[in-house]
């Protein structure tokens, strides 16, 4: 009992804005021969990948793109405890992108000698936070986790353009192991240089050991990668700085996560 | 019905063998006999593919044509990834029934489509089967093109394939 207490005492002081456990989504499939069909995915926050044992990710921010950028609508999205899941129909062939992407301004400022805190999207900023908030700390929190899954032939995944993500060169969904693979990062749109990128193999809760590649990018942000083995991977890249894009903040903390599926050769 | 499809084939073989100054890749595949609870014949793909690993040339596609079945076919993985996906199947004098255990014999013409089409290079064969509840294997056999001298090449499936044997003749 004193235990759990320590705990939540832990949670409140723990900055909202640290994702302790491993965000993460999960496809059914990643390959489909043809349209017409449906996959399913779940989401979760746990450290086990890709065994949901911590909790369900919220998916208020999940946004889906076929082929084109054109969004197309999850159905049967719910949230449990351990997961949220929902279901994808595939009714025209190309890549579909999966994401989970926000974009948050979390505040924290004294108020009457007590800690007050924020947590937002950047256009409500304005109207929760006082003018003259005292010892007023912001920072801007940007993530995105994603998978992708093809239909037919792979179709060109256009970057976003905003915080960090992943540019395939090698396509996510053309992934075999014992083959290089070349991906670019991109942060507000422009190489992101000596970022360090951990790429993790799911089943860690069947092993000992982490196994987890450790990567930095070079001068235009690229990351080659050979695939030890098949299976699925969590990929894991975060970058602090003060180039918030939000205006009146300076910190920022952009994370991307991706799940990849890598088949046998 | 079967044993007559083979005895024309046999007879067409014979044929266009006799045939002299017509160039042609022979291939036999063996589909081994497995003693499995569960059996399904294979799906497999042949095909030939030059020093980019892209598909120069698709040879024969065996699937379960009745029904719609085709939503299995990217698990012939190789097949799939580097061309399999852009073919809108069925193709007339490509794809075909799936097929049992045993020895099977193709015949191409090197003056015909898709062979053809080939420009002169090193290339290889691939045979991919794989099978429902069962496993995945792919066989490669290295040639040149064009056929300037007779070249055989064999390789030998461990699991899903057996013995493949390719002969060229020009």
């Amino acid at each position: 009992m004193k235990y759990a207490k320590i705990a939540v005492a832990l949670l409140v002081i723990a900055p909202a804005a640290s994702f302790a456990a491993r965000a993460w989504l999960l496809p059914s499939q990643t390959i489909v021969a043809r349209n017409g069909g449906w996959v399913t995915f779940d989401a979760a926050n746990s450290d086990d990948l890709f065994s949901f044992n911590q909790g369900a990710m919220p998916v208020d921010s999940l946004s889906v793109n076929g082929v084109d950028g054109a969004p197309v609508a999850p159905q049967n999205v719910a949230r449990g405890k351990t997961r949220s899941s929902f279901d994808l129909e595939l009714r025209a062939p190309g890549t579909y992108r999966v994401a989970i992407a926000g974009d948050m301004v979390m505040a924290r400022w004294e108020e009457g000698g007590k800690q007050k805190r924020w947590r937002g999207t950047p256009a409500e900023m304005a109207a929760n936070i006082p003018a003259n908030a005292a010892r007023l700390e912001l920072e801007q929190v940007q993530r995105r986790v994603e998978t992708f899954v093809t239909v037919g032939s792979p179709s060109d995944v256009k970057p976003v353009g905003a915080g960090l993500e992943l540019v395939p060169v090698r396509h996510p969904n053309d992934l075999y192991a014992g083959e290089a693979a070349r991906f670019r990062f991109l942060l507000d749109g422009k190489p992101a240089r000596d970022l360090p990128v951990e790429i993790i193999a799911g089943g860690t809760r069947y092993r000992d050991a982490p196994a987890a590649v450790e990567l930095k990018t070079d001068a235009d942000g690229m990351i080659t990668v050979t695939w030890p083995a098949t299976g699925l991977y969590w990929l894991d890249a975060e970058v602090k700085d003060e180039n918030a894009t939000v205006p009146g903040v300076k910190k920022r903390t952009s994370a991307y996560n991706a799940t990849l599926e890598v088949l046998p050769q | 019905m079967m044993r007559m499809c083979r005895f024309f084939a046999a007879a067409l073989l014979a044929t266009t063998a006799g045939a002299a100054g017509a160039a042609d890749l022979t291939l036999n595949v063996e589909i081994p006999n497995l003693p499995v609870a569960e059996y399904h014949r294979p799906y497999v793909a042949i095909w030939v593919e030059d020093g980019t690993q892209a598909i120069a040339a698709h040879l024969a596609l065996w699937y379960q044509v009745r029904g719609d079945h085709t939503k299995w076919l990217p698990d012939l993985r190789q097949w799939w990834r580097r061309g399999g996906r852009d073919v809108k199947v069925p193709v007339d004098g490509l794809t075909g029934a799936t097929r049992p255990a045993g020895q099977h014999i193709l015949k191409f013409d090197a003056a015909a489509e898709p062979l053809s089409k080939l420009k002169p290079g090193r290339y290889e064969l691939v045979v991919e089967a794989v099978r429902e509840v069962g496993g995945r294997e792919a066989v490669r056999i290295p040639f040149e093109w064009p056929i300037k001298a007779a070249q055989k090449g064999a390789a030998q499936g461990k699991t899903e394939l057996g013995a493949v044997a390719l002969t060229l003749n020009p």
